[in-house]
């Protein structure tokens, strides 16, 4: 890769330990993929909650909390992405002291190198969203997907390690989704169905996700005649990287680099077009049925809602009552709730019997030892994304719409 | 003779092991039992099968960036594969393997590594020179 004197000085150690492991690192990286050089970021978002990161993690991070201020702070502003635990609710969630102490350690190290803990998976509704052309170090491949598609900003999924390293230095390889050459479309679906409402839209997306399968494919949608809105494009996007690995999509007339279906596959046809029809979504949600099952715990998030989400579920919640069996688990960002608090929301929930939990997003919060913990199995969500992700945890998951997952929390069971 | 196959050159260092062979993909976090080291996604090839020490030869990374913490996570409790072999990977898994200092290669002149190489064939991965050696077979 060329470097320029400045990466040349920061590879020679004269920014100190942690900025040479970092562009270390991202030389490692950059070869790998063939990045020419470096380009400057806006933002670096960085996944790390603690299951993932384990005791070796953290202890890595508190090695790089123990340098300098000089040394240690990072150059560009970094953010968070959900956490594994919230301190208000990980009891009532029978997660443990343990868990609840090296989550501290983690915050506190992240917090002595400059990063904003923000904890949340929808920062391009809530924090700084990006903008078009805008180069990003983003983990968490539901922000990836949605900066690159719905806001034309350039970025690759980025690890932790690989989104710190680029807080540290303020630039990352320019590799994959920061060339022009890598954001053309390169598979054409046209879409038969409308979705109704937010499952079918990750619905749609885990469609096209399993029919791509690959980083490095961008799927191209027609069919669309007005713009889906960014609840319905988050639910689509982060079902599509989760269930494809996709890190860009284009949706022609409505996402801002593809004006036309032309514009998609610049200097050659559109390929023809694979349809996706109300039989591909039956067989979607079929592949998750558990009609008249016992349902064991209900989950919204994956992504975090946004406030019009938390105000359509108090709503659909409001004067009834969960079943005692069953648990309702709400997950967004620690600013959305603080609105919901303050408009009443988090009460309406919290008095039918959910629980509202903040930083977090439920699978990235030791789900197995709270299935374990409460004897959970049967999981019900209207989020495509975490049925995909969940029976990795030993759960049986099954997708249905909002009002459906209230309707079978309330019954204790599918219905 | 043993068989050469060339990939691009790759990361982490040079490595021998046996190999464990599916047409299939791969996340830490979706498919991973990460305690008992074995394969827990009940709809994955492999399900069941332990993947420690062995030198996984899969289709592609998937979905999931906590794997880039977790490879080094499972290589300090030695509970890591001793390689992989991607068909084609995504950023997420190169950027692990780099992190955890695991051997990581992909991008093979010969095509699919899946179909090159067989489950309990024992593998030499060389990622500086971009070369996968099947030991046991010419």
């Amino acid at each position: 890769m060329r470097l320029t004197d400045e990466e040349k000085a920061i590879l020679a150690g004269e920014a100190g330990p942690a900025r040479r492991w970092a562009i270390r690192h991202q030389i490692a990286v950059g070869q790998f993929f063939d990045a020419p050089d470096f380009v400057p970021v806006g933002q670096a978002h960085i996944m790390a909650d603690t299951e993932s990161l384990g005791e070796a993690g953290v202890a890595w991070l508190e090695a790089l909390a123990a340098l300098s201020e000089p040394e240690r702070r990072v150059r560009v502003p970094t953010i968070t992405d959900p956490r594994g635990l919230d301190f208000a609710t990980y009891k009532r969630l029978r997660q443990t002291d343990a868990m609840a102490a090296i989550e501290a350690r983690a915050i506190a190290a992240f917090e002595a190198l400059g990063v904003l803990m923000t904890n949340t998976c929808i920062n391009y509704q809530t924090v700084l969203p990006p903008v078009r052309g805008e180069h990003l170090a983003m983990g968490d491949t539901g922000v990836v997907i949605y900066s690159n598609s719905v806001q034309g900003a350039r970025s690759n999924f980025e690890g932790g390690p690989s989104a710190l390293a680029a807080g540290l230095t303020g630039r990352t390889p320019r590799y994959g989704y920061h060339i022009d050459a890598h954001r053309v479309g390169s598979r054409h679906f046209e879409v038969r169905h409308r979705p109704r409402d937010l499952a079918d839209w990750g619905a749609l997306g885990g469609i096209v996700g399993k029919a791509t399968n690959s980083y490095w494919e961008v799927p191209v949608l027609s069919g669309l005649d007005s713009p889906p809105n960014s609840d319905e494009l988050k639910h689509f996007g982060t079902a599509l990287a989760s269930f494809g690995s996709v890190a860009l999509f284009h949706m022609p007339g409505i996402t801002p680099e593809a004006a036309t279906l032309a514009d998609a596959f610049p200097g050659r046809p559109a390929p023809q077009a694979v349809p996706v029809g109300p039989s591909d979504f039956e067989a979607f949600y079929a592949g998750y049925a558990a009609s008249g099952d016992r349902v064991d715990v209900v989950v919204f998030g994956a992504p975090q809602l946004s406030l019009i989400e938390m105000q359509r579920l108090a709503g659909l919640m409001d004067g009834r009552r969960i079943h005692p069996d069953t648990s309702l688990i709400v997950t967004t960002s620690p600013e959305i709730k603080f609105a919901a608090d303050r408009m009443g929301l988090t009460a309406s929930i919290e008095a039918a019997g959910g629980i509202v939990a903040s930083g977090v997003c439920f699978y990235q919060s030791y789900a197995r030892e709270m299935a374990e913990a409460n004897g959970w199995q049967r999981l019900l969500t209207n989020s495509a994304k975490l049925v995909n992700i969940i029976a990795g945890y030993g759960y049986k998951p099954t997708l249905a719409s909002m009002e459906a997952c209230i309707d079978s929390a309330v019954a204790g069971k599918v219905v | 003779m043993p068989i050469v196959l060339k990939c691009h050159s790759g990361l982490g260092p040079t490595v021998t092991g046996t190999a464990l062979v599916a047409r299939d993909n791969f996340s830490a976090r979706y498919d991973l039992d990460r305690l008992q080291g074995t394969f827990s996604r009940p709809a994955h090839k492999l399900y069941g099968q332990s993947y420690v020490d062995r030198i996984l030869v899969l289709q592609t990374a998937k979905g999931g960036v906590a794997s880039a913490w977790m490879l080094r996570e499972m290589a300090a409790r030695g509970m890591a594969p001793k390689g992989i072999i991607f068909d084609r990977t995504n950023t997420i898994l190169a950027q692990g393997a780099a992190f955890a200092e695991l051997a990581m290669v992909d991008r093979f002149e010969a095509g699919d590594p899946t179909t090159l190489i067989r489950t309990g064939d024992e593998l030499r991965i060389e990622p500086d020179k971009g070369l996968v050696t099947i030991l046991n077979r010419d």
